[in-house]
């Protein structure tokens, strides 16, 4: 437990430490929130429609952007091997190293998520739930996102193979949150799309450490 | 504690290409195996397969001693190669922390490792600051700092000033006073006494 510990702290520190913390994907995120309104016209209404979906939406391309990086330093500068030697199973390691990125880049995201939607137009009431999604989602995001970043180590151009290979993965929980994000819009209340995020984040958190651990093996042999 | 580290028939590919087949040797506590071989030849791959970081295509290795392979891996393998894991951003007083700590050392450790490789006055720097020698003394430390008995070492002298190869000497001496093992790749004769075995003869 207390090697869970110390990686953990050191995982964090390197997350807000590296390359500005959760600035970029920060910003990342206000630029698109910014964006669609230049592209798709200033008509209030009918930018309040799609607001939390595109808040969300969004969100997830947001923590793609930082999930890259996830394993690749460390299998570059020999930390790998490092964490391989210690205490821990490599499955364990990944997930430390997922719950990290979740809490230096998801939830920064996750408190700006209802500020964009806001901003959009979407009703300030509907603020907490899509906090909540973005917190739940973020978690789902960052784990899933890690079994990109562990199958394209060692790959040229690797960014865009972790697009291509996590965005289908990502497409349920924006499903699931989309539609309680949409459903309490109408007033049907949010909490069957919320559960369904979360039951799809539970099993994302149990069984990529699995498929990371296996990736990253297969990448250091 | 190892005993006994017990390589036998083993054979390692990288892709296409045989590095070497059939090894077989036997390192018992205290003795030291210095590799030799030329670029190329598998000193490396050697290292990192008893480390467990990579799958040989046959054969076996046995740590006497341990329960379970998996487990000396875990608890009783230093390996310590050109990628040393320091992270650049990071001070070295805080990479040699977390490597004590994650390699399973105590704080007295770390007090030992600092005045056993003269760290003082490099611990404010930031690891990227270092020059590659001061940069190789910061990642030995993990080896006092931490004791585990078998230390794979690839190329421990080549970035080390003379003063620096007699200090790692008397490392590696007492190291092997204590009853541990060392198995390490190199182009120069180890400074100690060990055993030398050519790869891909």
């Amino acid at each position: 437990m207390k090697a869970a510990g110390v990686l953990f702290s050191r995982e964090l520190a390197l997350g807000w430490g590296r390359g500005g913390g959760p600035l970029p994907a920060l910003a990342f995120y206000a630029a698109i929130t910014l964006l669609l309104p230049l592209a798709g016209g200033s008509d209030t209404d009918r930018l309040a429609a799609v607001a939390p979906g595109v808040a969300w939406m969004a969100l997830a391309l947001a923590s793609l952007l930082s999930l890259e990086r996830l394993f690749e330093r460390d299998f570059e500068d020999g930390g790998i091997d490092l964490l391989m030697t210690g205490p821990l199973p490599l499955e364990l390691v990944c997930a430390i190293k997922c719950l990290a990125q979740w809490i230096t880049t998801g939830a920064p995201l996750a408190l700006f998520a209802p500020f964009a939607a806001v901003m959009l137009g979407a009703p300030i009431g509907l603020s907490p739930l899509i906090f909540i999604c973005a917190l739940v989602g973020g978690l789902a995001f960052s784990f899933v996102g890690g079994i990109g970043a562990a199958l394209a180590l060692g790959a040229r151009r690797g960014g865009l193979l972790v697009a291509a290979i996590v965005m289908p993965l990502f497409a349920p929980p924006v499903i699931f949150g989309g539609a309680a994000l949409y459903a309490s819009q109408l007033g049907a209340g949010g909490a069957s799309g919320l559960l369904l995020l979360m039951g799809w984040t539970a099993a994302a958190a149990a069984l990529s450490p699995l498929a990371m651990a296996a990736a990253c093996r297969n990448a250091v042999g | 504690m190892i005993t006994a580290l017990e390589i036998r028939g083993l054979s390692i590919r990288r892709g296409e290409r045989r590095l070497f087949r059939d090894l077989a040797f036997r390192l018992e506590a205290g003795a030291a195996l210095a590799l030799t071989g030329a670029n190329g030849s598998g000193k490396t791959s050697l290292l990192r397969a008893i480390a467990g970081l990579l799958r040989p295509a046959a054969g076996d290795i046995v740590f006497e001693g341990v329960a379970e392979a998996e487990v000396a891996r875990h608890e009783a393998v230093h390996l310590l190669g050109h990628a040393d894991g320091l992270k650049g951003s990071r001070t070295a007083r805080e990479e040699l922390d977390f490597q004590a700590a994650w390699l399973g050392g105590g704080a007295g450790g770390v007090a030992a490792a600092i005045d056993r490789l003269a760290l003082t006055p490099l611990l404010d720097l930031e690891v990227r600051r270092l020059s590659a020698g001061q940069r190789r003394r910061l990642a030995l430390a993990r080896l006092i700092a931490a004791p585990r008995p078998l230390w794979l070492l690839d190329e421990p002298m080549a970035p080390l000033d003379t003063a620096r190869r007699a200090l790692l000497a008397e490392m590696m001496q007492s190291h092997l006073a204590g009853g541990g093992l060392i198995v390490a790749a190199v182009h120069d004769p180890l400074p100690i006494d060990a055993v030398t075995l050519e790869i891909g003869a």
